[in-house]
């Protein structure tokens, strides 16, 4: 006996949360290339389509409840839909992250930059390719993958150790740089957050799939 | 034989496991109902049997207080160990069985007498001396009947609703102040409101009770047992266990890919 209403609407609400994925991916990148621009048009831009993104994350979440209200999902359907719940949850605050990039590049203005851009655009890049794989890993209910996304999660953290040295020491250096150094280290930190919810992405994929909430050992 | 008995007496016990039974087979003349179910029941707990139609959960709750030597073609292989002693051997008195092991039915089924008759009637029959009255209030609050019924008593039993015959039917059982309590489908001609009153029930028993239940309803399942075992109809036609384990595991982690292909609804 097939559920096949029911399966429709689970790979229905799977590929809304995929078109979510990739709204804020787009909103990360943008809001990133609007720093290193310094396009305050782009910046506003990032900030004023979180709010859409806001609204497809509860749409998915209303569908998300309305699914275990009326289905009464049980084991790996179970799963599923706490796992597409959370995501969304894990999603709409990864935009509003790119939302407070966007504010940081208001906040700057047309002000120089403390220093050329380099780190953080690396650290952007690799939370935006976690970003990507956490949600292709658990579309293809790919372990392995997942497995792979948790482990990059160190390489974020190595980089916002740097930068956060890097930006700790000019502001000891010299007290005036201290506003400026703050909002690249928010950036920064907006970033590698956003790493560590790519990270909780993956953890949910692993429990999607096997049941276990916890036991990444061999990561 | 016995020997080997013993041992496995001696382990369950240490497990606080009440009833465990042994390679269980029952036969209807040729064909075989059940086939080869392990299975035990832990003290003070719910176990929920499910499964679906004719996988043979209702003639496995039967085997449990010899409901089946009711059935003249019945015929029930392996061993059944209650408390250590195996029901099925031959100086075993299946009526005394069945005063330690009651057991509810579906359509509650209250004899045509009061209300205050018919929990009395158990402990009648078995030649109780104490105080009736007091057995009788006893078993109704036990069965959370009492401020319901503590004014109409004489009244008769098939006077109330549904869901309180059912009570009334759990009350009758509790009277005789049974072990374990039996139930087949007890809420499947209740509606959600008497349904939840015996869940909330049957939760509340398990202080002094092991409850075994047999429930099409898996949410219900879910909701009252702490134990679940899952049993499947063989090609043979056979009902067989497939797994049993804690009711949480069940419902959200299934070892068993049949387990979960049922309780997700894509069983075929």
């Amino acid at each position: 006996m097939a559920r096949t209403d029911f399966d429709r609407d689970l790979n229905t609400l799977m590929d809304e949360l995929l078109s979510l994925g990739s709204m804020v991916q787009k909103a990360v990148l943008l809001s990133l290339d609007a720093l290193k621009t310094r396009n305050l048009t782009l910046s506003k831009q990032v900030i004023n389509e979180d709010d859409e993104i806001d609204n497809r994350a509860i749409e998915i979440e209303e569908k998300c409840i309305d699914l275990m209200a009326t289905q009464q999902p049980l084991a790996g359907d179970l799963r599923t839909i706490i796992t597409l719940l959370l995501v969304s949850s894990e999603l709409e605050r990864m935009g509003d992250y790119a939302e407070g990039i966007g504010k940081i590049g208001l906040l700057i203005g047309k002000e120089s930059l403390l220093k050329p851009l380099i780190d953080i655009p690396r650290i952007g890049d690799l939370a935006s390719n976690m970003l990507r794989l956490s949600l292709e890993t658990l579309v293809s209910r790919d372990v392995d993958g997942a497995k792979r996304v948790i482990f990059m999660d160190d390489e974020v953290d190595e980089i916002y150790n740097q930068i956060y040295r890097e930006l700790v020491l000019m502001m000891i250096e010299n007290p005036k740089n201290i506003q400026r150094a703050t909002y690249l280290l928010w950036v920064a930190h907006d970033l590698e957050r956003i790493a560590d919810r790519a990270t909780n992405i993956s953890e949910r994929t692993i429990f999607m799939v096997t049941g276990k909430k916890r036991d990444f050992t061999d990561v | 034989m016995e020997n080997e008995i013993t041992q496995v007496t001696d382990k369950e016990i240490s497990k606080n496991i009440i009833i465990s039974a042994r390679n269980l087979n029952v036969y209807y003349g040729n064909f075989r109902a059940v086939k080869d179910v392990n299975l035990d029941v832990k003290k003070n707990q719910v176990l929920s049997l499910i499964g679906p139609s004719g996988c043979g959960k209702s003639t496995v709750l039967r085997c449990f207080n010899r409901m089946n030597d009711l059935i003249l073609s019945a015929e029930v292989g392996g061993s059944i160990l209650y408390n250590g002693i195996n029901l099925y051997s031959a100086e075993v008195d299946a009526t005394e069985i069945r005063s330690s092991i009651g057991m509810v039915f579906q359509k509650p089924n209250p004899f045509p007498k009061s209300i205050y008759d018919n929990v009395a009637f158990g402990l009648r029959i078995n030649g109780y001396q104490g105080d009736m009255d007091e057995a009788v209030e006893k078993s109704l609050k036990q069965a959370a009947l009492w401020d319901e019924v503590k004014d109409r008593l004489k009244d008769s039993g098939l006077t109330l609703s549904g869901g309180q015959q059912q009570r009334l039917c759990i009350a009758r059982t509790l009277a005789i102040e049974p072990d374990i309590i039996l139930m087949d489908e007890p809420c499947s001609a209740l509606d959600p409101i008497a349904t939840l009153a015996i869940e909330e029930l049957i939760r509340e028993l398990i202080t002094k009770y092991t409850i075994i239940i047999v429930t099409h309803n898996m949410q219900q399942a879910a909701r009252v047992s702490d134990e679940t075992a899952f049993l499947m109809v063989g090609e043979d036609r056979a009902g067989y266990l497939v797994e049993t384990g804690d009711t949480q595991q069940i419902f959200t982690n299934p070892k068993e890919e049949r387990t979960e292909s049922y309780i997700t609804g894509r069983f075929s």
